[in-house]
């Protein structure tokens, strides 16, 4: 290439700025070409538009729990007894692979919401019906894998690496929740 | 400077290693980089290239498409207004593909007639000019019937007069509708096959075009003075031509971002926001802007051909017929001479026949009264007479201008100057 404009100092041309700039437009079009392409598979309107879900809490008796649906997948709303409120306080924090307070996991301590999805790799824990093994701490139990959860939702034994998550959610009412 | 096609050496080792076994980068650097073009194509060599960007758009898009379209007959309006309404981005996406077909076809349409003034189909080229027949032909195909998939009242109309055209076959008219359809009507059989063909379609177009291109690099691009050059008049496809189709790219792109962003509905049909009603007719069907000549061909039979073919029949034939001839083009024309340039009759004819073709057009798009049938008819007998008689006896009659040693002459006034090659 005889023809390369007129250097400067640096030796830089002109040539060279406009193969920077029509490389960079090039570049920068193409992403906007493709960015809408890609986004488009994030989740749209319609999708978000399930992300709460409301509900009664009146009919649940002590002891028992109930599974809900939200975005698609699980949530366990249990009543607790006083006794599986206390052996979830009463728990020495430090001893757990995923340190957290059972106040910090609950608004009111009889109601205990939790996602139904094992941290492991995503089966649903058995023991919210009241014929299902609940495990050795009286929580959960993942049959794919065998982890265990505590009446806290804490995991205590097993493969999964963190407890099972509190989903966002308020009382609207003293009867009714709204999750998400 | 020299345009051989030697095979490159990569610097980088890894593009040597893989060239080694599997010389990808070296048939692309051949084909796409490296490629001799001659050095004086004007502007309406733009469109080939750009054709294939709109192509590989129309797969990108409508891939992203399908991703929330459902194509059942309950379902498919819906989805579509789905992805209006709630998927992000998705009224781009869908404004996008669906001008990007009407896009597609006139980026086609000029690069057709570029090829028609300048004589591209000629020999040695016959298979590359047949080779872009079938892909009109598929385009076709494709368009038609991404057309029904939102299932609107054109949509299920275009279908059923389309599909139709078939039950015009003698003897077993019926037996192929109701094997098209999948049922005795358009309906949801019809709809998922459509989807499953306008989906596999476009991949068939991108292979064929892979050979169109093959068949174009055998023996090189035409030219606009349209005689045979040699190697000193050709240069390297890059970076003077892919800089020339970037700047064209850019240009395109405002035309069709001009479409999609401020006039997304220009091109369709009001009645195709009307969810598909078996029961009722729109009043005016027309198809898409780009099939009207076509249509208006369809339409131009209205008697019976010999008394033997029904006029149905006829119509039908005279619609495929517009296209087939097309295929036997490049032994119709019998002028050696390739370029319109130095064709002073033929010159004239070509835009006679753009004309007849506009015609074509706005008698497809208008309801057949007044004079409108008789001016389709006369339009749909000259475009057949352009070929079958004025392009054959053109070739015997016209006295063709004195064709120059090489492109040099006509860019460069005095013929003395031999030094007039690229600087390189």
């Amino acid at each position: 290439m005889a023809d390369t404009g007129n250097p400067t100092s640096d030796g830089e041309t002109r040539r060279d700025f406009l193969g920077i700039v029509a490389w960079s437009g090039l570049g920068i079009g193409t992403v906007a070409v493709l960015w809408p392409m890609v986004y488009s598979m994030n989740p749209s309107a319609d999708v978000l538009a399930l992300s709460t879900t409301t509900v009664d809490l009146s009919g649940i008796e002590e002891g028992m729990a109930i599974t809900v649906m939200w975005r698609g997948s699980p949530v366990f709303v249990r009543h607790r007894t006083t006794a599986e409120i206390e052996e979830a306080a009463d728990v020495d924090i430090a001893t757990l692979r995923d340190p957290e307070a059972d106040s910090a996991r609950v608004t009111k301590p009889e109601w205990l919401v939790v996602s139904g999805v094992c941290t492991h790799l995503g089966c649903v824990p058995l023991g919210n019906k009241p014929t299902e093994p609940r495990g050795e701490w009286g929580g959960w139990f993942c049959p794919c894998h065998g982890s265990a959860f505590d009446t806290s939702g804490r995991i205590r034994q097993g493969p999964a690496p963190t407890n099972l998550p509190v989903p966002p959610y308020v009382f609207e009412t003293d009867t009714s929740i709204l999750i998400g | 400077m020299s345009t051989e096609t030697a095979k490159p050496v990569f610097k980088n080792g890894i593009a040597r290693w893989i060239d080694d076994r599997l010389p990808l980068l070296s048939w692309a650097q051949a084909e796409f980089v490296d490629y001799p073009a001659p050095k004086n194509l004007n502007y309406w060599w733009n469109f080939g290239s750009l054709a294939g960007i709109v192509l590989v758009l129309q797969i990108l898009t409508g891939l992203f498409l399908t991703m929330h379209y459902t194509p059942h007959t309950a379902m498919a309006f819906d989805s579509v207004e789905h992805i209006m309404r709630d998927v992000n981005y998705g009224w781009l996406l869908r404004y996008a593909h669906a001008n990007g077909a009407s896009m597609f076809f006139i980026v086609v349409y000029i690069h057709m007639f570029r090829g028609l003034y300048y004589g591209s189909y000629k020999a040695p080229r016959e298979l590359l000019w047949m080779l872009g027949v079938v892909i009109l032909l598929l385009m076709m195909a494709t368009a038609f019937m991404g057309y029904v998939l939102p299932w609107g009242q054109m949509s299920f109309w275009g279908a059923k007069v389309i599909t139709n055209l078939f039950s015009a076959v003698p003897i077993f008219g019926e037996t192929i509708v109701t094997w098209l359809w999948g049922g005795f009507t358009v309906d949801n059989p019809t709809l998922n096959r459509f989807f499953a063909l306008h989906y596999l379609l476009p991949f068939a177009i991108f292979a064929v075009v892979f050979l169109h291109i093959l068949a174009l690099h055998q023996f090189g691009s035409n030219n606009p003075v349209g005689i045979d050059i040699t190697k000193k008049d050709k240069i390297p496809f890059h970076p003077y031509y892919t800089i020339k189709d970037a700047f064209g790219l850019c240009v395109f792109f405002l035309v069709y971002a001009a479409f999609v962003f401020f006039a997304p509905n220009v091109l369709g049909h009001a009645d195709n926001y009307i969810p598909a009603n078996p029961l009722v007719t729109p009043p005016h069907i027309v198809p898409e802007w780009y099939f009207l000549p076509f249509y208006a061909i369809l339409r131009a039979i209205t008697f019976d051909i010999f008394w033997i073919i029904p006029a149905k029949l006829g119509g039908v034939i005279a619609m495929f017929g517009s296209i087939a001839v097309l295929f036997f083009l490049p032994w119709l024309d019998t002028s050696r001479v390739r370029s319109a340039r130095f064709r002073p009759i033929y010159k004239w004819l070509f835009w006679v026949f753009l004309l007849d073709c506009v015609i074509l057009g706005y008698v497809g798009a208008s309801p057949p009264e007044g004079w409108l049938p008789t001016i389709g008819l006369l339009a749909t007998i000259y475009y057949f007479a352009h070929f079958l008689i004025i392009l054959p006896l053109l070739g015997k009659l016209e006295r063709p201008l004195p064709l120059p040693d090489s492109i040099n002459k006509p860019v460069l006034p005095s013929s003395g100057a031999a030094s007039a090659q690229p600087a390189e």
